[in-house]
C-alpha cells in the first residue's frame, strides 16, 4: 500500500453563520486548501464529503457540494457516522489513495446545523440513542455524557470543577484561534454558573451546535512529494465501534471503541501515547474530554480529573490537547469537526500554529468520537 | 401495540410488539432464546449468540440498582413541558439495564448511584391513545396509573 499524506488544508470561520448556504460554507475552506496546496481543481480525482444529512434541508448534499466546488465530474461520495463523519472521510479518503485507486483526494467536511432550534437539534441528537428504548423517554445527548459524567464521579472520585477545567482550558486556546466560534477565555466561576443542561453538567460543559467547513487534500507520497515541501504523513488509522445502546456498555467510565481505535493508530504508526505532543480529542462535553485522556492512554484510567488539574494538557505540560479550542470554543459543526481536528494538527506539524504552536511538534494525533462512542476514529499523523 | 410504549412514540413496528401489551398488564417482560436460552432486556426477538429467531417471553422482576442518573433541564422538542425531568439507568436484577424516568416515590436523597429501586410498570392516563411506560421507584412501589400529569 501507498503511504499517504496531506498536501493542502483549508479553514472557513465557525460560528453562527446566517450569511451562507452549505456549499458557499465548503467554498470557503475549499478556496484556501486549493491555494494552500498550490493545485488545480483539475488534478484532484476525487472527494470525499463529510455531512451528517439530517440538518439539512438540502438532499444529496455531496453532488450540492461537488457542483458548486466546480469540481464534476470528478466522483464524489458521502460519509457519515454522526459526529464522526468527517474522520470517516479522511479514512476513505486514505483507502482510496493507499490501493492505487486515486492519487489526489479532497476531504470536505461541511455542516449547516443553526437553521434549527436548538430543541430540535436536541432531539434529533438525542435520537442517536436507541429510539426504541431511550428517546421514548426524552434523552438528549448531553444527558447520555451526563450518565457518563455521573458514573465517573462514583467510581472515579472525578468533580465537576475538574470537568469544566477542560472548558477552560478550550476557551483560553480557543481566544487565540481566529476561525473559533467564542474567542473569549471564561472563568471557572464563571462556568459553574452557567445554567443547568442536564446534571452534572451546564452549558459550560456542552459544545455548541455550529456551522462551518473544513478542506484536506491527501495525495499518495510520490504525487505529495513532488506538490509539497511539507507534507503530513496520516501515518497511524484506527477505527472501532461500540454499542449504539447505553443499555448495552460494559461499563459507563469510559468509549470502548476509542482505546480500541487508538491502539490500532498506535500500532500501525509505531508510535506510544506518550510520543504523541499534540492531540485533538472529541470533547462535545467536558466529561468527554477526561475520558479521551484515559482512553487514549495519556494517563490511567480514573485519572483524567487530576490530568486536566495538574495543566498536563496543556502547552508545555505533557501532550497539549485542543490547543485550537476544541469543539468547546471552537464550535461543533458535525460533519466538519474531524476534519477540524486534522486541519490544526497539520497546521502544528507544519509550525504554521501561531501563538498556540506546541514547540517542536512531530507527532499529533486526532480522536473523533461518533455518537457516545458507537463510532470512533483516531488518527496518528507525523512530519518527517 | 409497541406504538403504545414510551412518553412519544419513535417505533410502531417490532417483531416485540407484544412487549407493551405485557406491559399494559403490569408485567415487565425480557425475552429468552429458544435455541440457546441466552436471555436479554429490553427483549429481542433474534438471538446475537445463536441467531436464532424463535424466542419467549420471560418476566423480569423489576428490581435493580440504579446505575446512573441525570436531570434534564435542557429537553428536545415534545418534553419542553416536563423539563426538568430525571432519568436513570437500571441494573436488572435477571440481567440487563433499562432506561426510564425516576419517579416521585424516589426523593432525590435516595436516588443515588447504587440504590436499589424498583422498576414499575405505568399507564399514562388522560390521553387520546393508550401509552403505557415504566418508571424507576423505591423498592416496595407497585404498579398503576402514571402520577405523572398527562400532557
Amino acid at each position: 500500500m501507498r503511504r499517504v499524506g496531506v498536501i493542502g488544508a483549508g479553514h472557513g470561520r465557525f460560528g453562527r453563520r446566517s450569511d451562507a448556504t452549505v456549499q458557499e460554507l465548503a467554498f470557503e475552506a475549499y478556496r484556501r486548501e486549493l491555494a494552500d496546496a498550490k493545485l488545480t481543481r483539475r488534478e484532484i480525482d476525487a472527494s470525499v464529503i463529510a455531512a451528517v444529512p439530517e440538518y439539512h434541508k438540502q438532499r444529496s448534499v455531496a453532488g450540492v457540494v461537488q457542483e458548486y466546488l466546480n469540481l464534476n465530474p470528478a466522483p464524489t461520495w458521502l460519509t457519515e457516522v454522526a459526529c464522526a463523519s468527517g474522520s470517516a472521510a479522511i479514512r476513505t479518503a486514505w483507502m482510496a489513495i493507499a490501493s492505487g485507486l486515486h492519487d489526489v483526494v479532497a476531504v470536505i467536511g461541511c455542516q449547516k446545523m443553526t437553521e434549527l432550534s436548538t430543541a430540535e437539534i436536541l432531539a434529533l441528537m438525542g435520537r442517536v440513542g436507541e429510539v426504541q428504548w431511550e428517546s421514548v423517554f426524552g434523552t438528549t445527548f448531553p444527558a447520555y455524557y451526563a450518565l457518563f459524567a455521573t458514573r465517573h464521579m462514583h467510581e472515579h472520585g472525578t468533580t465537576h470543577e475538574q470537568m469544566l477545567l477542560t472548558a477552560v482550558k478550550n476557551h483560553h486556546y480557543g481566544a487565540k484561534n481566529p476561525k473559533a466560534m467564542f474567542q473569549k477565555p471564561i472563568s471557572l466561576e464563571k462556568a459553574l454558573a452557567s445554567e443547568p443542561v442536564a446534571s452534572p453538567f451546564c452549558v459550560y460543559d456542552c459544545c455548541a451546535n455550529a456551522d462551518g467547513a473544513v478542506c484536506l487534500i491527501l495525495a499518495a507520497e510520490e504525487r505529495a512529494r513532488s506538490l509539497s515541501e511539507h507534507v503530513v504523513w496520516l501515518d497511524g488509522l484506527g477505527a472501532a465501534t461500540a454499542s449504539i445502546s447505553v443499555l448495552r456498555r460494559p461499563d459507563l467510565t469510559s468509549i470502548p471503541s476509542a482505546s480500541q481505535a487508538a491502539e490500532q493508530a498506535y500500532r500501525m504508526a509505531g508510535v506510544s501515547a506518550k510520543q504523541v505532543q499534540v492531540a485533538e480529542v472529541h470533547d462535545c462535553f467536558t466529561i468527554a474530554e477526561l475520558m479521551a485522556y484515559e482512553d487514549l492512554g495519556f494517563c490511567k484510567k480514573g485519572e483524567g480529573g487530576r490530568y486536566i488539574e495538574e495543566k498536563r494538557a496543556y502547552i508545555g505540560g505533557e501532550t497539549a490537547v485542543n490547543v485550537d479550542g476544541g469543539l468547546k470554543a471552537k464550535g461543533h459543526p458535525i460533519g466538519a469537526t474531524g476534519v477540524s481536528m486534522a486541519y490544526e494538527i497539520v497546521s502544528q506539524l507544519r509550525g504554521e500554529a501561531g501563538e498556540r504552536q506546541v514547540p517542536d511538534a512531530s507527532v499529533g494525533l486526532t480522536h473523533n468520537v461518533g455518537g457516545i462512542g458507537q463510532y470512533c476514529f483516531v488518527h496518528v499523523f507525523r512530519r518527517e | 401495540m409497541f406504538s403504545w410504549f414510551g412518553m412519544v412514540s419513535f417505533v410502531p413496528y417490532t417483531k416485540v410488539h407484544e412487549f407493551a401489551v405485557w406491559l399494559k398488564e403490569g408485567r415487565l417482560m425480557g425475552s429468552v432464546c429458544k435455541g440457546c436460552g441466552h436471555t436479554t432486556f429490553p427483549p429481542r426477538a433474534d438471538c446475537p449468540e445463536c441467531l436464532s429467531a424463535e424466542f419467549a417471553y420471560k418476566e423480569w422482576s423489576g428490581r435493580g440498582k440504579l446505575y446512573s442518573l441525570t436531570t434534564i433541564a435542557a429537553a428536545p422538542t415534545g418534553f419542553e413541558e416536563h423539563a426538568p425531568y430525571r432519568i436513570g439507568l437500571v441494573e436488572l436484577e435477571e440481567g440487563g439495564r433499562l432506561l426510564a424516568w425516576l419517579g416521585e416515590s424516589l426523593p432525590a436523597a435516595e436516588a443515588t448511584v447504587g440504590a436499589p429501586v424498583q422498576v414499575v410498570p405505568r399507564i399514562l392516563g388522560e390521553r387520546e391513545e393508550l401509552r403505557v411506560l415504566y418508571s424507576i421507584e423505591r423498592p416496595g412501589t407497585t404498579w398503576g396509573r402514571s402520577p405523572f400529569a398527562a400532557g
